[in-house]
């Protein structure tokens, strides 16, 4: 299973839950798949998806589900001890491990390799960290749903990608229908 | 009334009720309050274009965020200010150490001072040079601004404004 066949498992649990979508084909796939008001689209700014979900689920009550990537979170490591130390019961951090780097061309990322970003997580400080294949994506989003704890889920999935067109969306109109998700 | 104070009494007026840090001396003390207050939320990042990532969150989820950093650090936020802040129209009070001004005894702070407000130029990020410790007063109308505008806006603290701390 490739990215895109998880999350097409996965559009029945999240679709109606605030998701923030990392740059690149994690967002472009979910606005083809299922586009939802409750989707933040990052249009930019790789590895911040999950620094902004940690933001948004402290910031309110409402589950919050950070759909990134696993180059995104080697960029931004620190994100790791952060949402360690400021636990946010409503957040779930699912990071698609693809081992690569899949917008611009799967380049191997070093957590296909020696690096597990489990392990990285957990030596971080959180607290509940899952690691599950593809197959289990499902189950393992469905129970970190059903239960009242921050969640990291490290999916590990096959390297490869669909095609699917860019996001023209106007970046104002993503935050403006999204914040109204979040108020509603 | 300590220019710490007066930045503190700002932000509340302003229900400023999520800050994100990185510490740099000169804003210590001001940390220090930000920690003690009751009504903010108080989230050290580890670096500052991460802390935006959390302010753009929390804006998202109807708080009001502030970031505290060191002048420096405009050289590591300038995607995420593009992309991020400015790009989706979302309001962040940058309450900036300004190292390497007069007084700057690392002759280093001094490369990242002199790009500095032409950095924010270039962006046209708001900016307001606090210099004088009464400049502080300023910075409850600034906040407003910030809010109203739904803008990064800049203010460089000097080492000659912290004397008043």
């Amino acid at each position: 299973m490739i990215r895109s066949d998880v999350l097409k498992t996965l559009i029945p649990l999240i679709s109606d839950q605030l998701l923030v979508t990392n740059i690149g084909l994690p967002s472009q796939e979910m606005h083809l798949l299922d586009d939802q008001p409750s989707n933040f689209y990052m249009l930019g700014t790789m590895g911040l998806a999950s620094s902004i979900g940690l933001g948004l689920a402290l910031a309110q009550e409402k589950k919050v589900i950070a759909l990134d990537g696993d180059g995104s979170v080697l960029m931004n490591f620190g994100t790791l001890p952060t949402i360690a130390n400021n636990v946010a019961s409503n957040f779930i951090l699912l990071i698609i491990d693809n081992g690569s780097y899949g917008s611009t061309g799967d380049q191997p990322t070093y957590s296909g390799m020696k690096t597990s970003l489990s392990d990285v997580a957990r030596a971080c400080g959180c607290d509940h960290v899952v690691e599950c294949q593809a197959e289990d994506a499902f189950d393992t989003v469905k129970s970190a749903l059903d239960g009242d704890q921050m969640t990291i889920i490290v999916c590990k999935c096959e390297s490869g990608n669909i095609k699917v067109p860019v996001i023209d969306m106007d970046p104002v109109v993503i935050k403006d229908r999204f914040m109204k998700v979040v108020q509603s | 009334m300590s220019v710490n104070d007066v930045i503190m009494d700002a932000l509340v007026e302003n229900k400023v009720d999520f800050v994100t840090t990185v510490p740099c001396k000169q804003l210590a003390g001001v940390i220090e309050k930000i920690d003690e207050a009751p009504d903010i939320y108080h989230i050290p990042a580890n670096r500052e274009d991460e802390g935006m990532g959390l302010c753009a969150g929390a804006y998202l989820g109807g708080k009001r965020p502030a970031i505290i950093m060191q002048n420096t650090a405009i050289g590591v936020t300038i995607n995420s200010l593009a992309t991020l802040i400015q790009f989706y129209r979302m309001p962040l009070p940058m309450l900036i150490s300004y190292r390497g001004e007069v007084g700057e005894p690392v002759a280093c702070q001094v490369e990242m001072a002199v790009h500095t407000k032409a950095l924010l130029n270039q962006l046209s990020i708001p900016t307001y040079h606090f210099h004088k410790p009464d400049d502080a007063d300023e910075l409850t109308d600034i906040l407003s601004y910030c809010y109203m505008s739904k803008k990064p806006v800049a203010v460089l603290m000097d080492a000659t404004f912290w004397k008043g701390a």
